[in-house]
């Protein structure tokens, strides 16, 4: 791993990713994003900062994470190869540990004792308690109550490791709440704490900084890709999208190559029941510009302006908007975001488990669900790089609540799948 | 004691602000600003609890009610939803404010996130908002770098804007809002989110004011945390106009008589 992290052309001096981004937060905080930002700054270019993240990245989180062949997926959908990028092998299970350890070195950096952090699968949850244990740091996660139901286990994993969460009753009770509640949390105590926040979103510099520490992942994409194929760009990555870090982490390496040497980039996002359902967290697809949680994005909103609640079977994707780099590469056609349901993750969490004996996360599933519909469109010598998000562990209370269902009582498919036919 | 700096007033919103805090200070008072969430605790209810407050305020301040409202505590933010629960959101809440401004003079600001009114549209909002009689906008989500289409919009409809600062806020940061406000200037008492606080004190309010009054062409008032007469007395003796929002939400939740809490606030509001 090189001991940098990546610049980019995007956001500009501003904060703006074309016409999205920039900080739309109360003043109390404008400072302590120019302090972020200074002190981001100063981080990115000391090879003390970079030595320090490239031991804790290899040593703690087990970086780098394999690039596997899905020979049986692959044979299953019968075109391109699918290739994983396993992210679920990281230590906490799953990429937000990348963007916390890093963000965690830059708070004690910064001579900040606490850290606040939002959650709603728990996995950046854990991660910030992780991150906050190993360096001896105070630990608030803010979490929905919706989100604690739905995610037990993970909340005991955050309070063994000293971390304390508070549930959070407003609004609809899951992650934008979360949100705003670690937002409030940080405006009021923001002399001493940092916050660390799981996704790129919010205000400027997260959605860059929060890109540049997952960028990690597509770097080593390049790398791999090149060992096993031949070549370091593939020519179709496919990653789900929530706020859209684990995405941005594996398309940015790529976003700004050259059209031609580019591959198809496509995040899938939550469409739920359906985008027509109204019951959905897709954003491009059914969404329109507005500002949340200190960004201007993509963002399900009414036409007064009121934060329309998202709904997935995903707490992870559960979000109503999507980080402003996501907009631009959406409005510039760097990337194409495609909707992906509730029914059609389970039935990809289904067949990922059967063919690969890989639980992947109710986000990842999304992804796979397409990667295999894709695969099928493109001829052998070409592949697919999924980003293999998060693994299942934590979704496996609600997958087997959700598959013991009576069919109609939801609108995921209620019954165990049959082995999948797999093509010779 | 302070006197608001006199002014060249942009607009017809900011000469009506301004001329409440230039009245206000001549009988020795800082000008006293409750804030209501619109449609609460009722769309039915909200115009007698508006001419309670209308009843002693030097301006009134009107929230939009907002599902996800980042500046407030969770008083405001229950309003908030109980109001949007209620039907009340964006374009209703203008057509509140418009009945009240056939009943009274005193002049109204409207309190609303951004992305409200980028939903309903730059123009499209400032033209509602011209209509409704509304004097000026406080925005609490939008540093005014961030958006300066919003401010010139809100001029050419004759509506003032007010920006906000805080404990935190560095001299630069003081000196560009400051600069940048045109109906008055809102001075955050307290790091944090708006509500009531056990120990209000001024703490660091004087020295923030002193320095936003070296670039403010505007009257300064002080908000966040102050939610009795005590207090709003303290405010007084520094700030041009004290502002009092959550007291009143709870004083409604709770059915006290707000007219006679506005009453006792204002009366805190006097200097000296």
């Amino acid at each position: 791993m090189s001991l940098t992290l990546p610049t980019y052309p995007q956001p500009d001096g501003r904060g703006r990713f074309g016409r999205f981004g920039g900080r739309y937060v109360p003043e109390t905080l404008i400072p302590a994003l120019d302090e972020l930002e200074r002190a981001y700054a100063a981080a990115k270019v000391d090879p003390e900062y970079l030595n320090e993240l490239d031991r804790l990245l290899r040593d703690f989180v087990g970086r780098p994470s394999g690039l596997y062949l899905a020979e049986r997926l692959t044979a299953h959908a019968g075109g391109a190869k699918i290739y994983l990028k396993r992210e679920d092998q990281n230590y906490t299970g799953a990429h937000k540990i990348n963007n916390c350890l890093a963000q965690a070195l830059l708070a004690r950096r910064m001579g900040k004792q606490r850290v606040v952090a939002e959650t709603g699968a728990g996995q950046h949850g854990v991660a910030s308690a992780t991150a906050a244990a190993l360096l001896g740091l105070d630990c608030v996660v803010y979490m929905g109550a919706e989100d604690i139901r739905r995610q037990e286990l993970n909340v005991f994993r955050m309070k063994l490791l000293g971390a304390e969460v508070r549930a959070v009753t407003s609004g609809t009770s899951t992650l934008k709440d979360a949100t705003n509640e670690a937002i409030r949390d940080w405006v009021t105590n923001v002399r001493d704490t940092f916050y660390i926040l799981g996704s790129v979103v919010g205000p400027h510099p997260y959605p860059a900084m929060v890109r540049d520490f997952q960028s990690v992942i597509g770097e080593e994409v390049k790398v791999q890709h090149q060992a096993l194929e031949g070549r370091p760009v593939p020519d179709a990555i496919v990653a789900c999208v929530g706020g859209g870090s684990n995405a941005i982490g594996i398309f940015a390496p790529f976003a700004y190559l050259p059209e031609g040497e580019r591959p198809r980039l496509i995040g899938t996002e939550a469409a739920g029941e359906g985008v027509d359902s109204g019951r959905h967290a897709a954003s491009v697809a059914g969404g329109r510009v507005g500002v949340l949680h200190g960004a201007m994005m993509y963002l399900l909103n009414d036409d007064e302006g009121q934060i329309v609640p998202p709904h997935s079977i995903s707490a992870g994707l559960d979000y109503p908007g999507i980080g402003p780099e996501h907009c631009l590469y959406s409005e510039t056609g760097v990337a194409e975001y495609v909707p992906v349901t509730d029914a059609q993750a389970m039935d990809a969490l289904q067949l990922c488990t059967r063919l690969e004996g890989i639980i992947p996360a109710l986000e990842t599933a999304h992804a796979l669900h397409h990667a295999v519909e894709l695969a099928r469109t493109m001829r052998p010598d070409q592949t697919v790089v999924v980003n293999l998000s998060g693994r299942g562990d934590k979704d496996v209370a609600e997958v087997m609540r959700l598959l013991s269902l009576p069919a109609g009582q939801s609108s995921t498919p209620g019954t165990l799948h049959a082995r999948p036919e797999v093509q010779a | 004691m302070s006197v608001p700096t006199p002014t060249t007033a942009t607009t017809p919103g900011a000469a009506r602000l301004h001329a409440a805090f230039a009245r206000a200070a001549q009988q020795g008072r800082a000008a006293f600003i409750p804030f209501m969430t619109a449609g609460y605790p009722t769309a039915e209810g909200f115009p007698a609890v508006a001419d309670a407050l209308l009843a002693r305020a030097d301006i009134l301040e009107v929230g939009i009610p907002y599902s996800d409202p980042l500046g407030d505590g969770p008083t405001i933010q229950r309003a908030s939803e109980q109001a949007l629960g209620g039907g009340t959101s964006t374009r209703h809440t203008l057509r509140l404010v418009r009945d009240l401004r056939a009943r009274h003079d005193t002049p109204i600001v409207i309190m609303t996130y951004v992305n409200p009114i980028y939903a309903v549209g730059p123009r499209e909002f400032m033209r509602l908002a011209q209509e409704a009689g509304v004097d000026g906008l406080i925005l609490p989500d939008l540093p005014p770098d961030q958006d300066l289409e919003i401010a010139d919009l809100a001029a050419e409809h004759g509506i003032a804007v007010t920006f906000l600062i805080a404990p935190t806020s560095t001299p630069e940061r003081v000196k560009l809002v400051a600069e940048a406000c045109t109906g008055f200037l809102y001075a955050v008492s307290v790091t944090g989110v708006t509500g009531a606080r056990e120990g209000s004190a001024l703490g660091e309010v004087p020295a923030m004011l002193a320095l936003a009054r070296q670039y403010a062409r505007v009257p300064v008032a002080v908000g966040f945390g102050v939610n009795d007469a005590q207090t709003a007395h303290q405010v007084a003796q520094v700030a041009d106009g004290v502002v009092v929002g959550s007291a009143f939400i709870n004083a409604v939740r709770n059915g006290q008589d707000v007219g006679a809490l506005a009453a006792s606030i204002a009366d805190g509001c006097h200097k000296g």
